[in-house]
């Protein structure tokens, strides 16, 4: 979930990519919303790369998390200090290979990232939407990305490809659009959150609510709920990194001191960490954003919204092939929860594989370097894309 | 590819759907995709394996085998196959009847404990038998179950299942090249290839 880290600079970037926008839903055809409210227009930000095939069958939709964008890969220019969130595992020769694939991304709705969102300017108003935003769901975010899909005339998505909140994605792809997803490749995702998961995403939400300059979200035009933000996004940090990863980080090292300061400065390595994602954060981070994807992640059922309460009455829908990945020391969605998919999918004879990888980096490892990921879905993509063509 | 793989290769019908548990590197599941069209999943609980198995384009579930069957419908694969791994299985008839469930038909191969190099060992030396097919001391071993062709024959009578084909064989140093032996296999062969049915 936390999209910017910092990584290899070596491998072969997609080079200079741009920004691209498509609105639709203008009223009166606003999109109606799964809450029963109508939105509209919805403006989404997205950027492609590679080249579409004339039969149009390398398409490899990536869906992003919860504070990711739609800039995968590449710089936007020459200067830029950072590629884009996952440029280790999208580029020329990576798991991804834009060589052979048209690679689409689009920031997801609700989001601040250029498509429409609560900070987002309201027609009817004037005015940023703040709480006036309707709650969108993650099938909500995948209709939008359905209707993107439509103005770039893509009618099958040779592979949709996304980790935790943007795993949640994909499975709504293949169940609400299952003869559009001829494979897909949830990575450190979940069906439905725990109660564990929903129970940092309410605390990160209450550290916002209680920031006096959160203001019922009305505060575009005032100072910013950023000591809320901050906290919440030092929540997240925890439940991505691992009991061990921290150990081996931090241990109980202090930050740039030989003794305890005897007040409440950040003395412990981990506490300055925190503090540092916190910060960093605001700066790209819109607080009402952060309230409505989280809520639609806590909502998410893939039992219940289609398949009456059965994990594998929802995924008879599905006609795709999976790769489903998890890793050891994620414990914001633990093995058990891709296991349990897993164990659906097979009920209902779906082509699956599933590989649990070893990996002390806790939730984000699918956001780390990792060469035995990078392989699994290179061969996977490399699989389903000679099937289609036989 | 092994010579017990490449019999149990040959008995497999074009275009049909396998299942192979503890498939390792993917040797055989590899082989049946490029030559018979088939179909193919793997089950191995070892993630390098499995990786390696995604990697070169196989259909893989890392997990335990015995638990990973539970959670198929009946009759999905036209075979499931359990290659050189029933010496290492806590509840044999358990997982069989599970194959057969899942699958038409099963094929089981198994080291041939009563080969004679086996039983020389043990009658002259006075320990326990380390053979190329079974390398292992009785502290280190993962092979937990001694299982001899005869023996096996009286295991599908007692659990129930049928015995459709079997062929004994020997395997060369490296197990690519052998042969089949058809006089006095129980003594003789250093492993026993059964195709099993309900």
């Amino acid at each position: 979930m936390s999209e910017y880290i910092e990584h290899d600079k070596n491998g072969v970037s997609v080079g200079l990519v741009e920004k691209k926008f498509f609105t639709f839903a203008e009223p009166p055809d606003e999109l109606v919303l799964e809450s029963g409210s109508k939105l509209g227009p919805i403006t989404i930000a997205y950027e492609t790369y590679g080249t579409l095939d004339a039969d149009k069958s390398n398409v490899v939709l990536i869906l992003h998390a919860l504070s990711g964008d739609s800039h995968v890969a590449g710089y936007y220019s020459v200067d830029d200090p950072k590629p884009g969130w996952w440029d280790i595992m999208v580029g020329p020769g990576k798991g991804i290979d834009t060589n052979k694939y048209f690679v689409v991304c689009s920031n997801i709705l609700g989001s601040c990232m250029g498509s429409t969102g609560p900070s987002s300017i309201n027609p009817k108003t004037n005015k940023q939407y703040g709480l006036d935003f309707p709650v969108v769901t993650i099938g909500d975010m995948v209709v939008a990305q359905k209707a993107l899909m439509d103005h770039l005339g893509i009618k099958k998505i040779l592979s949709v490809v996304g980790g935790s909140i943007g795993g949640m994605q994909v499975l709504e792809w293949c169940v609400r659009y299952p003869e559009m997803v001829v494979s897909a490749i949830p990575l450190a995702t979940t069906t439905r959150h725990s109660a564990l998961a929903i129970a940092f995403n309410e605390v990160a939400r209450q550290a916002i609510i209680a920031d006096p300059n959160w203001n019922n979200g009305d505060y575009y035009s005032g100072p910013k709920p950023n000591l809320g933000l901050a906290v919440a996004r030092m929540i997240g940090h925890i439940t991505y990194l691992s009991d061990e990863s921290m150990r081996l980080k931090f241990g109980r090292r202090l930050q740039d001191k030989s003794d305890f300061s005897f007040n409440f400065d950040a003395d412990f390595q981990v506490e300055s960490y925190l503090r540092y994602q916190g910060t960093k954060f605001v700066e790209r981070f819109d607080a009402n954003s952060f309230l409505y994807i989280t809520k639609a992640a806590d909502y998410f059922d893939l039992e219940n919204q289609h398949g009456s309460g059965s994990t594998a009455k929802a995924f008879s829908k599905a006609r795709a092939k999976f790769l489903v990945v998890s890793f050891t020391s994620d414990w914001l969605y633990p093995t058990y929860q891709s296991k349990a998919m897993v164990q659906a999918m097979k009920k209902v004879g779906l082509d699956v594989s599933f590989c649990e990888i070893e990996a002390e980096w806790g939730h984000d490892a699918f956001l780390l370097p990792n060469e035995r990921l990078s392989a699994l879905v290179k061969g996977f993509l490399e699989r389903v894309h000679s099937e289609i063509r036989e | 590819m092994r010579f017990d793989l490449q019999i149990i290769a040959s008995w497999i019908e074009p275009g049909s759907k396998v299942l192979d548990l503890g498939c390792g590197e993917g040797d055989l599941l590899h082989f049946l995709k490029k030559n018979k069209q088939v179909v193919g999943a793997g089950i191995e609980c070892v993630e390098a394996k499995v990786a390696h198995c995604i990697a070169r384009g196989l259909s893989v579930l890392q997990g335990d085998m015995n638990e990973e069957v539970l959670a198929y419908d009946d009759d999905v694969f036209d075979y499931v196959i359990l290659s050189q791994t029933l010496q290492q299985v806590y509840e044999p008839a358990k997982l069989i009847q599970s194959m057969l469930r899942i699958g038409k038909k099963g094929i089981v191969s198994f080291p041939n404990f009563s080969h004679w190099g086996i039983r020389l060992q043990l009658l002259i030396k006075g320990h326990a038998p380390i053979t190329k097919e079974l390398p292992y001391e009785w502290y280190n071993t993962p092979n937990i179950r001694v299982i001899t062709i005869k023996d096996f024959r009286r295991f599908s009578r007692k659990v129930g299942f049928s015995i459709l084909k079997e062929v004994a064989i020997n395997s060369d140093h490296h197990d690519r090249q052998g042969h089949i032996v058809r006089f006095l296999p129980n003594l003789r062969a250093t492993y026993g290839i059964f195709l099993i049915g309900k």
